[in-house]
């Protein structure tokens, strides 16, 4: 069985109350709540980037794990705010967490499902017998232009996930990936903001990918919603992941504790693996886990995890931890994202 | 006599895997179906549209349809803003009255959700003058200040006008052809958020793509050939100025009164013998202006006489408004507007208006509206 040994997160400690923004362009700020279910989002610092926030999720995923860094040969960096359209961050993640130098790196890009399709082809190498370990990383601090509906919403965070055969925290029992050539939302070369198709968005590429992938991957192992404690979605607003979840049956118990979005915004490339992390704060070992992800482009990843034993473990604060955060004004928003 | 033979319309709506030419050909095809005519048949097209020049750079449309059709036959494009439709009725009915035993096609046709909304929003201000334009004034705000001087005026609250929307929601949800199926309270309205004050996102009709065709003949032997057929009695385009700041008054759209005026007069028909009438209702406030323009209420009484709500379907009122859903919820696909609008008293006159078919309507009404009030076309039809 090929699984997750263990896990880390960033979440930068900048918040920025959708209020804040809403002023600064004459909204009212209950609608724009209303509509998008953003309350605050986490913003990087000035000093951070992609690399950065991966850097401490990663540390803290190899930290808890009794691993031979040695034995990932594996390092694979999903984001769509690489700090370089050229040179990979995967080499210089792996140079600081100290990983000799026989591995396999490389950078993905598949908007907000980078990481997921690294997970696909991580498990796969280990599979095939080349490493034993793979680390795979989901990064953003993630950017929308001002005035743009995506100023609300896209924020900054980091997933790491340390894949391996043995001494599981979850078990990937079977995944499916949908993908089609959908543009609805993009960002050229050179360009430094994504575009993005408005409610295209919606119907047929954020819910027809998921709803496919998943609807997919529950005729593969006969599963139904039911037979899962919880349902992770990626989360480009607070609307979307309820919707999808509601639409293929499953209730809203099941999904509320992986709504991260409402609290820490949409870090792109982590935002559904974030919303990971606030559910393994509660599973228990046997929860099957249903996640979800999404990449406009357009792309859906859906996986079935099994909680094992060792989540007792290994299982990290996620609340607590977040909870530690600073307000800042829209101003000091925008010199962090250094857009001014 | 000009007769009114068939109607075919696709979807209004988000329709993303459709082009603007995929419309037009499954709405020709449709029409052409229903009334068991081939394309030989078919003596001249006009065509209602606003922004294929604009959008997507694409003018020549009247070429594209005859590729689509296969003839070669004249085909005419009509501009009117939001009025293009009924433009091209208009031009399509003046065109039979000069050639006999003919049988002409009037398409109309949008594609706008393809755009972003700066796109479109900008697209869509063609259609105010260039004052207008530069002021920064978009149709929400144009219409906001005729709504804001109208609630004044006659001491209204926005209450009056969310009844336009609740009721127009309420049809839009027995039409399948509706962009919007949802039925909506007056509360829902009033909570939702402001676009340009008073006027609120469910006050506004939509962004929607779409395209509604009707094959009008002068030739008898089709019309007794024909299962369904319904006479034009008038069908008039009258324009006003462009701008706002040209207009007399700001609580009614004279250009409506005046091809009312001439249209009842042409039909030789009474306001009250009208049983169902589609009325341009881009905004709600639009509706309220539109009723007592066109004189079926008095100028002033709108925001009173919409809450009696006599104009809902099922109420048993006399007149009965906006069947399809109007622009609000059946959606506003700009150039098919006002063949849809045509196309629904053609329903409902020929007994195929299905779960919002209101009974024994003999005269019918359509009224299209361009830009803030620069061309209003008032058309009335009979069974």
């Amino acid at each position: 069985m090929i699984g997750i040994v263990s896990y880390g997160f960033y979440v930068p400690k900048y918040r920025i109350k959708t209020e804040e923004i809403a002023k600064v362009w004459g909204k009212n700020p209950g609608d724009v709540k209303k509509s998008l279910l953003i309350e605050e989002k986490a913003v990087a610092g000035i000093d951070e980037d992609s690399l950065t926030m991966a850097f401490e999720s990663a540390f803290s995923a190899l930290s808890t794990a009794a691993v031979d860094r040695n034995k990932i040969k594996v390092v694979l960096f999903g984001s769509e705010t690489h700090p370089y359209a050229v040179n990979p961050a995967s080499t210089i993640l792996a140079e600081f967490l100290g990983i000799e130098k026989n591995y396999l790196a490389y950078d993905t890009e598949f908007a907000c499902k980078a990481a997921t399709g690294a997970m696909i082809s991580a498990q796969a190498l280990i599979k095939s017998g080349y490493s034993d370990y793979a680390l795979i990383t989901g990064s953003d601090k993630g950017m929308g232009k001002t005035h743009d509906v995506l100023e609300y919403t896209a924020a900054s965070g980091s997933v790491s996930l340390l894949l391996g055969k043995d001494d599981l925290i979850l078990e990937i029992l079977s995944f499916e990936s949908f993908s089609s050539d959908t543009p609805d939302f993009w960002r050229r070369e050179g360009m430094r903001y994504p575009s993005h198709g408005g409610r295209f968005t919606g119907k047929p590429s954020y819910f027809y990918h998921i709803e496919e992938a998943s609807k997919s991957l529950f005729k593969k192992t006969g599963l139904a919603p039911k037979d899962f404690s919880f349902a992770v979605f990626h989360m480009p607003n607070g609307k979307f992941p309820v919707q999808v979840a509601r639409s293929l049956g499953f209730s809203e118990a099941q999904i509320k504790d992986s709504l991260t979005v409402n609290y820490l915004g949409n870090s792109y490339t982590a935002s559904a693996l974030i919303g990971l992390m606030a559910v393994l704060e509660k599973a228990k070992p046997g929860d099957l886990i249903f996640l979800c992800s999404y990449g406009s482009g357009a792309g859906s990843d859906s996986f079935v995890l099994r909680v094992t034993k060792n989540i007792l473990k290994r299982r990290k604060e996620f609340s607590q931890v977040i909870g530690d955060k600073k307000y800042i004004d829209y101003p000091t928003y925008l010199k962090f994202m250094e857009m001014i | 006599m000009t007769n009114l033979i068939g109607y075919h319309t696709t979807q209004f709506g988000e329709l993303w895997d459709k082009s603007l030419f995929d419309l037009v050909e499954e709405a020709i095809n449709g029409v052409l179906k229903q009334t068991s005519l081939s394309n030989k048949q078919i003596d001249a097209v006009f065509f209602g549209n606003m922004l294929a020049g604009v959008l997507e750079n694409n003018l020549h449309s009247t070429s594209k349809i005859a590729e689509i059709l296969k003839v070669n036959i004249p085909i005419f494009r009509a501009e009117a803003a939001c009025a293009s439709g009924g433009a091209a009725f208009n031009l399509s009915k003046t065109y039979l009255d000069s050639n006999s035993n003919k049988n002409v096609l009037v398409v109309g046709a949008e594609k706008m959700t393809d755009y972003s909304p700066e796109e479109a929003i900008t697209g869509l201000s063609a259609a105010s003058s260039g004052e207008e334009q530069e002021a920064g004034l978009t149709f929400p705000g144009l219409y906001g200040m005729m709504a804001n001087f109208y609630l004044e005026k006659y001491q209204y609250t926005e209450k009056s006008l969310a009844y336009v929307s609740v009721k127009n929601h309420y049809h839009g949800s027995l039409n399948e052809k509706a962009h919007f199926r949802k039925k909506i309270t007056i509360n829902d309205v009033l909570r939702s958020p402001y676009v340009a004050y008073p006027l609120k996102v469910l006050d506004s009709s939509p962004i929607s793509d779409g395209s509604s065709v009707v094959v009008l003949t002068n030739n008898q032997d089709m019309i007794k050939k024909q299962k369904y057929s319904v006479a034009v009695l008038a069908s008039e385009v009258v324009t006003d100025t462009i701008s706002l700041k040209g207009r007399k008054n700001l609580d009614e759209i004279l250009a409506t009164k005046i091809a009312a005026d001439i249209a009842f007069k042409k039909a030789k028909i009474n306001r009250d013998d009208i049983n169902v009438a589609e009325v341009h209702d881009c905004f709600s406030i639009a509706e309220i202006l539109a009723m007592e323009d066109l004189g079926f209420w008095k100028k002033g009484a709108g925001g009173q006489k919409i809450k009696e709500q006599s104009t809902m379907f099922g109420n048993g009122g006399n007149l009965i408004v906006n069947t399809s859903g109007g622009l609000k919820a059946a959606g506003h696909p700009v150039g098919a507007t006002g063949i849809k609008q045509i196309g629904e008293i053609f329903l409902q006159l020929t007994n195929q208006a299905e779960k919002r078919q209101v009974k024994n309507v003999k005269y019918g009404l359509a009224h299209n509206v361009g830009g803030s009030g620069g061309t209003a076309v008032v058309t009335i039809l009979a069974s």
